[in-house]
């Protein structure tokens, strides 16, 4: 039961923000904050009540009927990694409502709806055990977001919109050909028609036919993910969107996309998973060159950090296809702490264009002068962007490119080069934000107290992930070694073979 | 005697079929594509006419009454559109009513 | 005492600084900042002495577990041996020394607080790097003193050259530590561990000798030792980062960061043995290198410049040292050289504090009496540097080097005549430098005579590299061998070549000869007849700005890697990409307006449309039918 109040506590929730803020803007404001708050302690309490957590898969489950006759039901499960997930959403939520506390001024209580309805979206999706509702949810998080961008954005904020719905509802469509696809194969094979997922594991399928319905579940991953040359709606998102628009697109959105991978593509299409292995492999080192060249020459800071975001996401698809333990343990660690340290950067962002209101980083310089605070805060996320050691990134990209390297040395060498190209764009952030010399004629306060209270959570965090990751490890450690175990076995006699 | 009644009133509903076609496609003045239509119309009911009477049928004559009764409706909206671009336009120019263009 | 309280000490005071530093009273910045150094070295002499009184072999100790994924477990732990006992005493000790030194020089500078914290932290990671028992936290240490060093040369912030420095000094290494990173990836696939004791014992047993992957490892491990110790062909970022405050100079660029590569070689030279081929390479990159920044410091007339190149050259012997697998003898002459560089570079910053920033050498001069005290402890510094015989600390170390490149297992001649040129060359360049400063006229003013804040360190500093060598003495001056029978059990000790026993007094003549010889150059050039290094400069203008730029490398890669890199950005920075997706709107937008031309409005081309229609479909019908 309470893995359906996660979703409906949002859902309710936002309904009232709504109502209530034809009254009152700041109750809606806390309403949001009281929502996501009381979802982030029932995850918390989820974690707190399974000690176990390290050893066991499935916590908690929940299913009721739904459409029985189509053999739709409405089925939801937490495991390891959904709950990690779930923690990651609340955990950002709250820093979203609280970011837009006094930049939302118009139509404040719609927005709060659209926030939390997004993140119920994401909820579900992150939840759920029905090949249908996921798509339901799916859809869920495109609508609001769609309004997100489309009218609390900056000044091209309705072509980055449609560009963005148009991108994943297009992707989306794909998926929901395999889904229904894979319903029917299902059923013509057992003679029961279900979406539901534990019964779908193990289909049996051709080869050709587990390629084609792969790749419809892939399309739209690797569009939300974003996957090169996939990622182009990105940017322009990222950088019209809302500072809680941004953080939530960066954050949370992109790791649905992961998710899904991880949940979805490779235990139901093993076989045609592996067949696409190096491509996608390929295609992940692509991406983190790409972006990273990209992200050199980008002056809107925006959308400078926006391509970091699909550098940073070309380790997780290079990682997942990796099929390795200790490379997926790494993207699990890089799909939290990049939601942590990316959000961190669209909030910084969001906050010099609060003060500037600009996003153009030739026209910043020398903040460190004027706001110290904020610029140790933005070192420390530059530095986490970097993958520097100490910090959750690091660990984040040393298990992937560890991990990858059993699976294709040659790949893991370029991506490693990655590094050196994040190195090069994150110092150009400090160097044309935070050093410099003090140009603009503008008054730049440091961090507001409400600033302070995002900021410090999410220093902590990643820094707490960087030296003390192995607690959020272990909470994934079973679901994603039972993924590996036969893997494991065949590469050691492999190995063996060798010597 | 039958078949030359039927190929000739058939050609004539074909002729006048044609002069009405002919008519709305080079007339420019809206009222005179209404009377070409008008004329169109009139060729298609002498064709039904003519079938009825090959095949001894009442169908053909029905049809006709059909077709009066939608072309006597069809005139008056006609007519009530041309009042209407005559009063919109000042012209009766079919060509000047394209504001629809792509 | 615990082992973790060294390298906790700095952190804790950085974290003070960090967090409260501009509410600080300004002389408490220093007490903190100083005092934990401080502190952290009195830590290290209790932990020696322990080490040493109950003649222990290591002392490990594990904070906690950092990662553990399917037997990949790197953990939080230091491991302590004589090797790393060394290194940190010379952090604590040369840091602690510098810390005093940083604060009467620093202390009219507005980040007076975020200096010393960038310091401390600095130390924090130096001690975790050689303290690291395993890979992942070496690397951790090795980024983090990366970090540092990128924080204090962009110190002075608003300058943005100093920021380009710092960011070149950053890439720069960074580039070294991708390979060494790769090379972590290869020895996790080959131990299935990172710990360094267990890889040193297993890669014996696992690779033969002259193994193809022993080879490829060493030289990825090479590869991220040449980058942190500014070796050919990763150097080029060292000279630039003397924009930096002189104290980091001191600390970061000669004493300490900078050997980090010299610690990882020592620190993995199990591997290393494997691959002669790679020591081999190691050695070639050290005499190389020490002859091409020999060379260019004698062009330089930036007086920090100078220095930076010596360092460069000098780790170039480190690095021949190791080479030729005469380890303890690299690791002596980096704790000497940490002494005496750290002395030059503190006393140039005293001359150029008291010059009001001057760092052109050419105008400075006659500055023995007004600044004695920094000229003495330049002219001590500068002898150890140069190696003149007997008394300094540097003839002791540098002829160890030079008579084990020969004599040696590895030894070849060519390392030795490399190492001998090089000897040459340093003699000259560094009472060039001294001559300019302190003797002849007096061309820049002294605006402010360095305080005893200044001073003591420098004599201290002064004291130490003269007695330091005294620690290690070679067969033909009694054979006094402390350090080398202490590093041991840590670092093998290295045998000679047969034929060789009796000939090393002779070296060190040949040695001794050449320093001295080089000093006479330098007299000759720059106190006897000045107008001679003028004519020698104008007559071969070409060779000398080939010097001088440092041998064309920084255009080299500006010209085949920075620009094109940046380049291949900006046209790309609409993301072509996107253009391929723009172009599918674009085409649906064209196909549009060919489609919306036919609705003309125009009723009469609709009927004839439809006409034209009905006609064909009727010739189709006859014609089918």
């Amino acid at each position: 039961m309470i893995l359906v109040a996660f979703v409906t506590i949002l859902m309710v929730g936002g309904i009232f923000a709504w109502i209530i803020a034809n009254w009152n803007k700041d109750l809606a404001r806390w309403i949001s904050v009281a929502a996501l708050s009381i979802d982030f302690i029932l995850g918390i309490s989820i974690w707190w009540q399974n000690p176990t957590i390290e050893s066991s898969t499935w916590l908690l489950q929940f299913t009721a009927k739904w459409v029985p006759s189509l053999g739709i039901s409405f089925s939801l499960a937490i495991d390891g990694l959904s709950l990690l997930m779930l923690l990651l959403t609340f955990f950002l939520g709250i820093f979203g409502v609280l970011i837009s506390w006094n930049e939302i001024q118009d139509r404040v209580g719609f927005f709060h709806f659209n926030l939390l309805w997004v993140l119920a979206g994401i909820t579900g999706v992150f939840l759920t055990m029905d090949l249908f509702l996921f798509y339901f949810f799916w859809e869920v998080m495109l609508i609001p977001m769609y309004f997100l961008i489309g009218i609390w954005g900056h000044e091209n904020r309705r072509y980055a919109a449609y560009k963005f719905f148009i991108f994943t509802q297009a992707s989306g469509l794909l998926m929901l050909l395999a889904i229904l696809g894979l319903y029917f194969v299902h059923g013509r094979a057992t003679g029961t028609f279900t979406f539901n997922y534990f019964d779908l594991l193990n289909t049996q399928m051709s080869a050709g036919v587990e390629r084609w319905l792969m790749l419809g579940f892939l399309a739209a991953f690797v569009v939300k993910l974003p996957v090169v040359p996939f990622h182009t709606w990105l940017p322009d998102a990222h950088s019209q969107a809302s500072t809680a628009g941004s953080l939530i697109l960066a954050g949370l959105l992109l790791k649905t996309g992961a998710y899904g991978l991880i949940r979805f593509v490779l235990p139901l299409f093993p076989s045609a998973s592996a067949e696409i292995a190096p491509w996608a492999m390929l295609f992940g080192v692509i991406g983190i060159l790409y972006g990273a060249s990209l992200a050199f020459s980008q002056t809107d800071l925006k959308r400078l950090v926006a391509y970091t975001s699909v550098s940073h996401m070309g380790f997780v698809i290079f990682g997942v296809f990796a099929f390795n333990e200790i490379a997926m343990q790494g993207v699990v660690m890089q799909m939290i702490t990049h939601g942590i340290s990316t959000g961190a950067l669209f909030v910084l962002a969001g906050s010099i264009y609060e003060r500037i209101h600009t996003r153009d980083i030739t026209s910043m310089g020398g903040f460190w002068t004027k706001a110290p605070f904020m610029s140790v805060v933005g070192l420390i996320f530059v530095l986490a962007s970097l993958g520097l050691p100490g910090l959750g990134n690091f660990v984040a990209e040393f298990l992937t490119l560890i991990g990858s390297w059993q699976a294709n040395p040659v790949l893991t060498i370029f991506a490693t080069l990655g590094v050196v190209a994040a190195t090069a764009y994150s110092l150009r952030i400090m160097q044309k934000v935070f050093l410099g010399n003090f140009t603009t004629d503008k008054t730049i306060p440091d961090l507001s107290f409400r600033e302070k209270i995002i900021m410090i959570p999410l220093v902590i965090s990643i820094i707490w992930l960087g030296l003390f990751p192995q607690p959020v490890m272990n909470v994934v450690k079973k679901v994603i070694s039972i993924q590996f175990v036969t893997e494991k076995v065949s590469t050691t006699e492999n190995s063996n073979g060798d010597k | 005697m039958n078949e030359l009644q039927i190929s000739s009133g058939l050609l004539l509903a074909g002729a006048l079929f044609m002069l009405g076609l002919i008519g709305v496609l080079i007339r420019r003045n809206i009222i005179f594509m209404l009377v070409c239509v008008e004329i169109m119309l009139n060729a298609a009911g002498l064709a039904f006419i003519v079938a009825g009477s090959k095949w001894a049928q009442p169908d053909g004559q029905v049809m006709f009454i059909f077709i009066l009764t939608m072309a006597a409706a069809e005139v008056s909206v006609g007519l009530a559109l041309i009042l209407q671009i005559h009063h919109q336009l000042k012209t009766l120019d079919g060509d000047a009513a394209n504001s629809m263009k792509g | 005492m615990n082992l973790l309280v060294t390298p906790l000490l700095p952190l804790l005071g950085s974290f003070i600084l960090i967090v409260a530093g501009s509410r600080l009273p300004k002389r408490m910045v220093p007490l903190v900042g100083a005092g934990s150094v401080g502190l952290s070295a009195i830590a290290t002499l209790i932990l020696g002495y322990r080490f040493i009184s109950n003649s222990l072999t290591s002392i490990d100790i594990t904070a906690w577990q950092w990662m553990d994924v399917a037997g990949f477990s790197p953990a939080i732990a230091f491991h302590l041996d004589a090797l790393s006992l060394i290194f940190i005493f010379v952090i604590t000790f040369v840091g602690f020394l510098i810390h005093v030194y940083s604060a009467e020089y620093m202390i009219d500078d507005d980040g007076y607080a975020r200096f010393f914290a960038y310091l401390n932290l600095f130390v924090c990671s130096m001690l975790t790097l050689v303290l690291a028992n395993n890979l992942v936290l070496l690397y951790f240490g090795w980024e983090g003193v990366g970090l540092c060093s990128y924080l204090l040369i962009g110190f002075w912030y608003t300058e943005e050259k100093n920021g380009y420095a710092a960011r070149k000094a950053f890439i720069v290494t960074r580039v070294g530590d991708t390979a060494l990173g790769i090379g972590l990836f290869m020895l996790f696939q080959h131990f299935n561990t990172l710990n360094i004791q267990e890889i040193a014992t297993q890669a014996p047993q696992h690779w033969a000798v002259g193994s193809e992957t022993a080879m490829i490892v060493s030289l990825l491990l090479l590869g991220g030792a040449v980058g942190k110790s500014a070796q050919l062909p990763l150097q080029t970022w060292l000279p630039d980062a003397m924009a930096g405050p002189s104290p980091v100079s001191a600390l970061i660029h000669a004493a300490t960061m900078v050997t980090a590569g010299v610690y990882l070689i020592a620190r993995t030279h199990a591997i290393f043995e494997l691959a002669p081929d790679a020591l081999m390479i190691v050695g070639i990159v050290g005499a190389a290198t020490l002859v091409m920044a020999g060379f260019t410091a004698l062009t330089q007339y930036d007086l920090k410049r100078v220095l930076a190149y010596s360092t460069i050259s000098q780790i170039g012997y480190m690095f021949m040292a190791l080479g030729v697998s005469a380890w303890s003898a690299a690791i002596f002459h980096f704790m000497i050289h940490a002494f005496f560089k750290a002395l030059l570079f503190l006393a140039a910053g005293a001359v150029i504090h008291a010059l009001h920033n001057e760092q052109d050498m050419y105008k400075m001069g006659g500055l023995k009496k007004k600044l004695p005290v920094i000229y003495w402890t330049f002219l001590i510094g500068a002898s150890s540097l140069a190696a003149l015989p007997l008394l300094t600390g540097g003839f002791y170390s540098k002829d160890q080097i030079l008579w084990l490149s020969l004599a040696g297992e590895h030894g070849n001649i060519w390392f030795f005549l490399f190492g001998l040129l090089g000897a040459f060359i340093t003699s000259i360049y560094t009472f060039r430098m001294l001559f300019l400063t302190f003797f002849g006229e007096e061309k820049t003013h002294v605006h402010h005579v360095p305080g005893n804040g200044i001073n003591i360190p420098l004599l201290i500093l002064a004291g130490l590299s003269t007695i330091g060598g005294f620690i290690e003495l070679p067969h033909s001056f009694g054979h006094f061998t402390v350090f080398s029978d202490f590093l041991k059990p840590v670092l093998p000790s290295i045998s000679i070549q047969e034929g060789f026993e009796g000939i090393e007094w002779m070296i060190q003549l040949i040695a001794a000869g050449v320093a001295i010889s080089g000093v006479y150059v330098a007299y000759v050039f720059y106190i006897l007849k000045p107008g001679l290094s003028v004519e020698l400069k104008s007559s071969a203008a070409d060779l000398n700005s080939f010097f001088f730029s440092g041998w064309g490398f920084d255009a080299l890669y500006d010209k085949f890697i920075v620009r094109p890199f940046v380049w291949i950005a900006n046209i790309n920075k609409r993301d072509i990409v996107d253009q391929l997706y723009e172009g599918l709107v674009w085409g649906a937008n064209a196909l549009n307006r060919v489609l919306a031309f036919t609705q003309s409005g125009i009723l009469r081309w609709y009927i004839m449309g439809i006409v034209i229609g009905g006609i064909l479909l009727l010739a189709l019908g006859i014609v089918k039918g």
